[in-house]
Parts: structure tokens; C-alpha cells; sequence
């Protein structure tokens, strides 16, 4: 038979709910009782059996896929989008404008990057502009395939770095090239993803600064940017996709 | 600009309560899935009701104002699972809850270790429990959580988690230990 202490104290000492005092008296009153020791062996063994289990499952790509759709049928378009074209000129030169600045304020200014994070080694409007170019017919991408094992290779030999090329399909994020760009000078290897009908640059170039987290979003011209740091790379991605999409596939990246 | 895009009433997020969203809850889709699955018992149906957990957070988003987001969420996925249930298999909910915690002899921990170490068998008691035996277990052995989330996700005093952790950690061990009876074999 069980005694008190088994329906009181035992299952909150397994979960390490007890306070410091009364695990002390459960402690104390387990050498004396057999029932509660074995019956805390007993316990123990099954949550061990349920840990090592593996039973705990993760949400299917399908059911994350259906999510997205659902949160974007959900979510109110940028306000950007709903401006008249003609004010657009006007409202594209403020953005860029408060952009310019905060670009060159964040690496000092930013909360959470006090301890003195470098700024990127090119300005947001390169790129920009590096972006845009490549959306010109014939510019998006030097080698044009889907294949990560074709896109890697292609790099050597033309950078002195091997930027890191994986192929997100199954996400939503198809690989379709890559190809070489400069940005604030340097050469950087460029892969391209398509989301949608939409394009997504994300620039590497390798990088002697510690890593940082994926940088909040950035909106100029109506394209968004993120910027973030990871083993020894440094990467900024750039399209017109959502902001949310944009985070999905830096994240699958930065894994 | 932004107080227009809101609208009085909509259910339309923008993008930076969605940003937010993304941050704070889009984490915790695991932990959904894996409450709906051992709730409804089918990957299929759990999928569903897991979807419709997420927009159903998404849509009270604005009502979430910050602390737990995990439990958060998991109360939501909770009473959307419960709401299935009570339409798709009420039988399921009538067990008793407070049923009696009867001492329980001769159970070795060697042969539960041996029960237990077959996946599919442990799968399988844990879904013969009924569901508010089954969810505690899921979210204190699978999920971690402390009886303090515990308390908030089922909506039980937090004074008798622990109560209903070992009435329902006793039915487990039983229905490892026992060879399976009809109920076992039973098919949603």
C-alpha cells in the first residue's frame, strides 16, 4: 500500500515542483519508506521510457505550408502598396531617405546591438540598386539551375570563398541561380531563389565579424531587406516579397 | 497612415503584428501539432485542427499581450481540439475525470522499462487514456511544461495538477503493463 506521501509530495518531487523544504522532507522520509522509493523508481522509469520515446511529433512541411497561407490571406497588404503610382516618386524619395539614415545609424544606435556590432560593408543603397539591377532582363543570374550541385561548383575558381548553396523547394523557396555581383566594392557570390512569381537575392560574402541574429526588416523602395552574420559569412537578402517570407527563408539559410 | 490600415473591427493583422507573430508564436507550431495529434489521435484530423488553431491565434493576436506564448497558443489549440471533439467523437469526453487513484501493486520498474521501451506499444497506451488524462502527460513528458502552464493551458486548479499528473501517469503504467484489451484495439 502507498502511503501519504505517494498521492502528496511524490509526483511534484519528480517534477521538481516541490519547494526546497518539502523536497527535503520527501527526501528525508524516502529512506525510511519503502512503497515511496519504489514507487518513485517506478515513476522514474516511465518517464524515461516516455522521454527516450521519440512520441513528442513535429508539424508536417504541409500543415506549415497551409499556415502561411492562411497568416497571408490574413494579413493587410504593405501600406506601400496601396499608394497612387504618382505619389509614389515622392514617397519612394522620403523612405529612401529615412532609410539612408537609419542604415548608417543602426550599427551604433540600434538597442540591442550596443556592444558595438560593424556595420555591413556596403551601404543599403548598393544595395538596392545591386538589387534592381538584377532584375533588368539577362542580369539575375551567370548560372541558371536548380541544382545546388550545380550551382556550388559554379562558384570556384571565381571567388576566394565558397558561399554556402542549398536548395529550398520543398519550402517554397526554389533555388534558380546564382551569379557574381559587387557590392561596396567587393566581389560577393549572389544566389537567387524564386517565391512565387517573385525573386529573392540574398548576397554572401565572407566576413571576419562575430555572428549577429537576423536583423529586423528594412523597407526601401518597396523592396525589404535582412541582414545577419553566421560562421564566418555575412548575408543580406533582398526582394519584394513579405517580410514574413523574407524571415522563412533567411531562417532555412541561416540553420 | 497605419490607423487607416487597421480598419475598427477587422480581423486583418498588418505586417508588424504579423513580424511579431511570426517572432513570438509561428515557434510554437510544433508543440500545436504535437497537443492536436494526442488529443484527436490521427495525424490527419490534427492537421486541420492545428490550422485552425494558428489563424484562430492569429485572428486574437491583438489580445495577446505579452507572457507565455507557448501556453498561450496551446490553450487555443486545446479548446479548438475540444470543440472537434465534442462535434466528431463526444463519447470520448465522457470519461470521468476525477476518477479514484487506486494504489497499484506489483508494477516493476523492469518490466515497464521493457513496456516502455517499445515505441509504438507506449503510442498506444497513451492513447488508450482518455483525452485530460492523455493532454497532461503530453504536455508535461513531451512539452516540459512546468504545472504552472499547465494550469493556464487546461484551465485545471493549479493546486491539482499534480493530482491528475499521477492519476494519469497510474493509467498509463497500467495500460503498459496489462496486455491490450478490446479498448486498445479500438479505431476512432
Amino acid at each position: 500500500m502507498s502511503c501519504d506521501f505517494t498521492r502528496t509530495a511524490l509526483h511534484g518531487y519528480l517534477d521538481g515542483e516541490l519547494d526546497a523544504s518539502r523536497s527535503a522532507e520527501f527526501e528525508r522520509h524516502l529512506e525510511d519508506c519503502r512503497d515511496c522509493a519504489k514507487a518513485l523508481e517506478v515513476e522514474e522509469s516511465l518517464r524515461s521510457a516516455l522521454q527516450r520515446s521519440s512520441l513528442c511529433e513535429r508539424a508536417p512541411a504541409s500543415l506549415r505550408k497551409k499556415v502561411r497561407a492562411d497568416l497571408d490571406a490574413a494579413t493587410a497588404a504593405p501600406v506601400a502598396h496601396r499608394i497612387p503610382a504618382w505619389r509614389w516618386v515622392a514617397v519612394a524619395a522620403s523612405i529612401l531617405l529615412v532609410a539612408s539614415i537609419s542604415w548608417y545609424a543602426w550599427p551604433r544606435s540600434g538597442s540591442g546591438t550596443a556592444n558595438g556590432v560593424a556595420p555591413p560593408p556596403f551601404t543599403a543603397a548598393e544595395l538596392i540598386d545591386a538589387h534592381i539591377r538584377s532584375l533588368q532582363p539577362g542580369h539575375l543570374t551567370d548560372v541558371a539551375s536548380t541544382d545546388q550541385h550545380t550551382v556550388k561548383p559554379w562558384f570556384n575558381g571565381k571567388l576566394d570563398f565558397a558561399p554556402p548553396v542549398k536548395d529550398y523547394a520543398d519550402d517554397g523557396f526554389s533555388l534558380i541561380g546564382g551569379r557574381l555581383d559587387v557590392l561596396g566594392g567587393r566581389n560577393v557570390a549572389v544566389l537567387v531563389y524564386a517565391r512565387r512569381k517573385h525573386f529573392i537575392n540574398v548576397f554572401v560574402l565572407p566576413t571576419k565579424e562575430p555572428d549577429t541574429p537576423i536583423h529586423p526588416p528594412g523597407l526601401r523602395q518597396g523592396y525589404q531587406w535582412l541582414h545577419w552574420r553566421h560562421q564566418g559569412m555575412e548575408y543580406c537578402a533582398v526582394s519584394d516579397v513579405s517580410v514574413a517570407d523574407l524571415h522563412e527563408l533567411a531562417q532555412l539559410i541561416y540553420q | 497612415m497605419s490607423g487607416i490600415d487597421k480598419g475598427s473591427g477587422s480581423d486583418v493583422l498588418d505586417v508588424h503584428e504579423r513580424a511579431r507573430f511570426e517572432q513570438l508564436v509561428l515557434p510554437h507550431l510544433d508543440a500545436a501539432f504535437n497537443l492536436a495529434r494526442w488529443l484527436l489521435r490521427s495525424r490527419e484530423d490534427s492537421e486541420d485542427v492545428a490550422q485552425e488553431a494558428m489563424l484562430r491565434a492569429y485572428r486574437f493576436f491583438r489580445g495577446f499581450h505579452g507572457g507565455d506564448a507557448r501556453a498561450w497558443l496551446l490553450q487555443i489549440v486545446r479548446n479548438t481540439c475540444y470543440t472537434w471533439l465534442e462535434k466528431n467523437s463526444p463519447v470520448e469526453l465522457m470519461t470521468e475525470f476525477d476518477e479514484e487513484l487506486h494504489p497499484q501493486p506489483s508494477v516493476s520498474p523492469e518490466t515497464l522499462a521493457i513496456a516502455g521501451d517499445n515505441r509504438e506499444r507506449l503510442g498506444r497506451a497513451l492513447e488508450t487514456l482518455p483525452p485530460r488524462f492523455r493532454e497532461v502527460l503530453v504536455l508535461r513528458e513531451l512539452e516540459g511544461c512546468s504545472y504552472k502552464e499547465i494550469a493556464a493551458i487546461t484551465a485545471i486548479p493549479i493546486g491539482t495538477v499534480m493530482s491528475a499528473l499521477a492519476r494519469a501517469r497510474q493509467r498509463l503504467q497500467r495500460a503498459l503493463t496489462q496486455p491490450p484489451v478490446q479498448e486498445a484495439s479500438r479505431e476512432l
